[in-house]
C-alpha cells in the first residue's frame, strides 16, 4: 500500500467518521458541527485526486458558507436541546426501506462506473484555467443557468424570511 | 506535489505550558435567565445572501484566470468573454437591487439593536 | 519557480550531511521557522508598536518601563499572558471553549503558508494561492460563532454571532476586490502574480478600477479582521459582550495574537496584489547575486506591508468606531456594488485596450 493509498484511507476515515457522528449524536450542535470534519475530509479527497480549485471552493463555501448557516440556524433557535429525534418504533419501517433502495442504488453506481481513482502519471496539474476554458466554451449555458438559479435560491430566500 | 502542501500546512497548535492551579468554580458571569437568545431572523438573511455571492463569486475565480488569455489573443473573444461575464453578474444584480430595494439591508442590524440595547434609542434619525 | 523547502534543499544540495535530507524535512523546518522565528516575535513587537504608536497619537508616552523605550514589554506580557491561570467556566462547553482558538489559530498560521515574501521563497507555491487564502480565512468566521457560544454566556454569544455576521458580510468585498487582480493577472499563483508585477507595472496602477479596488480590499479586509472603526464585536469600552469575554491566558494571547497575524497577512496580500510584492521599482533585481538578491527583495516586502500596516494602526487610533447596522449598511449597500461596478470596468478596460495597463500604454507612447 502505497503512501497515496494510506492518504487516501486516512482522508475516507476523516470524512465517514464525523458524518456517523452527524446522523447518530443527541446533542445537535455537536452533529452540525462534526459536518466540519466531513468537509474537510472531502477536500483532501480532492486534493488527492488532483483538482485544486474544487478542494478550496468546498473549504470556501462549505465549511465557511454553509457550516455557518446550519450554526446560525441551531443556535438561534429556542428550545432545540430539548428536542429529541427519536421517532416511535412504528414510523422506522418505511425509512429504513427507503434507505436499503438507496443503498442499493449507490453500491450498484459505485461498482459499474469507472472512477478515475489515482492522479495521472505527471502528477498534479494546474486545473483552474482548464475549468475556466470549458466553463466558457463547452459549458456556456450551465454557467449562465448557474446564476439563474442562484437568482431564484436569493429570492426565494428573501421571500420566505420576510413571510415570518 | 504542490497541491498536497495544503495539507503538510500548518497544523500546528503551540505547547501549552499552563502551570495549572486548582481551577475555580465560580468563574463565570451569572446570567439572569437561561441562556437562549430570541430568534433574529437577520442572521440567517445574511448567511444566506452571503452565501449565494460566495457561490457566484467561486463561479467566476475560473472565469477569470481564463480571462486574460482570452482577452489578449483577439478582439472578438474578448468581447464574448466580456458579455458571458456581464450576463452572469448581471442576472445576480437582478436579485442583489431586488434585495437591496425590498428593504433587506436597510434595517439588517437596526432592529436588533433595538431589541437588544436600549442605549441606541435615540439614535435612529432616519 | 520553486517553493523555499525546494529551494532550501537545492541550496543545501553540496552540503555533506543536509544534502542527503528529503524535501519535507524542509518543509518542516520551513514551518517552524516561519511560525516561531517570524510570527509569533512579529506579532510581540506590533502589539509593542501599536501601543506606542496610539501614545503618540493620544499626546502620552506609551509603554516605558520594561527595558529602554520600553521594548521588552511585549516580552512581559506574552509571559504573563503564558503565567496566567487557565480558567474555563464551569457552564462552559470546555471542547468548543477548547476548539475555538485552536481552529483561529490554525486558520491564521495557515494562511502564512502562501506569502511571497521575495522570489523563490515562498512556503507553498500552489496553484490556487489566493484562492486557498480566501478559503482559509473564511474558517475564522466558524471559531468564532463557536467562540461566543461556548462561553454559555448570552452576551458572548451574540457578541460571536454579530463579530460572524460582520465578517462574512466583509467577505464578499474582498473577494470581488481579489477577483478584478485575477482578472488582470490570468492567474491564481501568488508567486505569479507578483513576477507579472515588472518593476513598475503595479496593478495598482493598471488602471483607476483596480485603484478603488485596492482601496476597498484594504478597507474591507479591515472589517473583516474586526479592527479599527468596525471593531463592534471586541471592542475595549463594550467588552461586556465581546465573545472573547471568558477567555484568559494563553487562550486569550491567541485570539490576541491572531489579529495581528492576520492584520499582517492582509497587508501582505495587498502588498502581493497591488503594490508589487518586492519589486523595488525601476530596479530590475534579478540581475543581482542570490546571497544581496533576497535579503532585498524581503527587504522591500517588508517595508511596503509594514507601511500598511502602520497605516492600519493609525486608522485605528485616529477614527472612531462605527455602530454595528451603519457597518453592515456600509458594506452591503456601500462596498458591494462599488466591488461589482470596479470589477465590470475593469473587464470593460481589459477588453478595450488589450489587458494592458496606464504604465504600460505609457510607455508604449514613448517607445512608439
Amino acid at each position: 500500500m502505497t503512501s497515496y493509498d494510506s492518504l487516501f484511507y486516512v482522508f475516507a476515515a476523516v470524512t465517514i467518521i464525523p458524518a456517523i457522528v452527524t446522523v447518530f449524536h443527541p446533542n445537535i450542535l455537536y452533529a452540525a458541527l462534526s459536518l466540519f470534519g466531513s468537509f474537510f475530509g472531502v477536500a483532501g479527497i480532492y486534493v488527492l485526486l488532483g483538482a485544486d480549485f474544487i478542494a478550496a471552493t468546498q473549504v470556501l463555501i462549505y465549511v465557511g458558507g454553509i457550516l455557518v448557516l446550519i450554526l446560525f440556524a441551531v443556535m438561534l433557535s429556542k428550545n432545540i436541546y430539548g428536542m429529541t429525534f427519536q421517532d416511535e418504533k412504528k414510523k422506522k419501517i418505511l425509512p429504513t426501506l427507503f434507505g436499503i433502495l438507496l443503498l442499493g442504488f449507490l453500491i450498484k453506481l459505485i461498482t459499474t462506473v469507472h472512477w478515475n481513482t489515482t492522479l495521472s502519471e505527471e502528477g498534479p496539474l494546474p486545473t483552474t484555467a482548464a475549468l475556466g476554458n470549458l466553463l466558457l466554451t463547452e459549458y456556456l449555458l450551465p454557467f449562465e443557468l448557474a446564476s439563474v438559479l442562484l437568482l431564484a435560491a436569493l429570492i426565494g430566500a428573501i421571500i420566505l424570511a420576510r413571510s415570518k | 506535489m504542490v497541491p498536497l502542501i495544503l495539507l503538510v500546512g500548518r497544523y500546528l497548535r503551540p505547547a501549552n505550558p499552563d502551570p495549572k492551579k486548582l481551577s475555580t468554580y465560580e468563574c463565570g458571569e451569572l446570567p439572569k435567565g437561561n441562556s437562549w437568545v430570541q430568534f433574529n431572523l437577520r442572521f440567517y438573511v445574511i448567511a444566506i445572501l452571503f452565501l449565494i455571492f460566495d457561490v457566484e463569486i467561486a463561479f467566476m475565480f475560473p472565469v477569470a484566470v481564463t480571462f486574460r488569455q482570452w482577452v489578449t489573443s483577439s478582439q472578438a473573444k474578448g468581447v464574448l468573454i466580456f458579455s458571458e461575464i456581464i450576463l452572469f453578474i448581471a442576472i445576480l444584480l437582478i436579485g442583489f437591487v431586488y434585495a437591496w430595494t425590498k428593504g433587506d439591508f436597510e434595517w439588517i442590524k437596526g432592529l436588533q439593536k433595538k431589541q437588544i440595547d436600549p442605549r441606541f434609542r435615540g439614535d435612529d434619525l432616519k | 519557480m520553486t517553493s523555499l523547502p525546494e529551494f532550501l534543499k537545492e541550496l543545501f544540495e553540496s552540503w555533506p550531511l543536509l544534502g542527503i535530507l528529503p524535501v519535507w524535512f524542509y518543509s518542516i523546518v520551513a514551518i517552524f521557522g516561519l511560525l516561531f522565528l517570524f510570527l509569533f516575535p512579529f506579532a510581540g513587537v506590533a502589539v509593542y508598536v501599536e501601543r506606542k504608536i496610539a501614545g503618540d497619537i493620544q499626546a502620552r508616552i506609551g509603554p516605558n518601563v520594561v527595558g529602554p523605550y520600553g521594548i521588552l514589554q511585549w516580552i512581559a506580557d506574552a509571559l504573563k499572558l503564558l503565567l496566567k491561570e487557565d480558567i474555563i467556566p464551569t457552564n462552559a462547553d470546555k471542547k468548543l471553549f477548547i476548539l475555538s482558538p485552536m481552529l483561529i489559530f490554525i486558520s491564521g498560521a495557515c494562511a502564512y503558508a502562501v506569502i511571497p515574501f521575495a522570489d523563490n521563497v515562498i512556503l507553498a507555491n500552489l496553484n490556487i494561492g489566493i484562492f486557498y487564502l480566501l478559503a482559509i480565512t473564511s474558517m475564522v468566521t466558524l471559531g468564532l460563532i463557536l467562540g461566543g457560544w461556548a462561553s454559555n454566556n448570552k452576551w458572548s454569544l451574540l457578541g460571536g454571532l454579530r463579530a460572524a455576521a460582520q465578517v462574512v458580510s466583509y467577505e464578499i468585498p474582498v473577494a470581488l476586490s481579489i477577483l478584478t487582480v485575477v482578472l488582470v493577472t490570468g492567474t491564481l499563483d501568488m508567486a505569479q502574480i507578483v513576477k507579472m508585477q515588472g518593476p513598475f507595472y503595479w496593478n495598482i496602477f493598471h488602471n483607476p478600477f483596480l485603484f478603488i479596488s485596492a482601496c476597498i480590499y484594504y478597507i474591507a479586509a479591515l472589517a473583516e479582521a474586526n479592527r479599527t472603526p468596525f471593531d463592534i464585536p471586541e471592542a475595549d469600552s463594550e467588552l461586556v459582550s465581546g465573545y472573547n469575554t471568558e477567555y484568559s491566558g494563553m487562550r486569550f494571547a491567541i485570539f490576541f495574537l491572531i489579529e495581528y497575524a492576520e492584520c499582517f497577512i492582509i497587508c501582505a496580500v495587498a502588498t502581493t496584489l497591488f503594490l508589487g510584492g518586492w519589486h523595488l521599482p525601476f530596479f530590475d533585481l534579478s540581475s543581482l547575486t542570490l546571497g544581496l538578491r533576497i535579503p532585498l527583495q524581503i527587504m522591500v516586502f517588508m517595508t511596503k506591508s509594514i507601511l500598511l500596516l502602520l497605516t492600519m494602526m493609525w486608522i485605528r487610533w485616529t477614527l472612531p468606531r462605527y455602530r454595528v447596522d451603519q457597518l453592515m449598511k456600509l458594506c452591503w449597500e456601500v462596498f458591494v456594488p462599488f466591488s461589482f461596478a470596479c470589477l465590470i470596468g475593469t473587464a470593460f478596460w481589459m477588453v478595450l485596450f488589450k489587458g494592458k495597463g496606464i504604465p504600460e500604454l505609457i510607455l508604449g507612447l514613448f517607445v512608439s
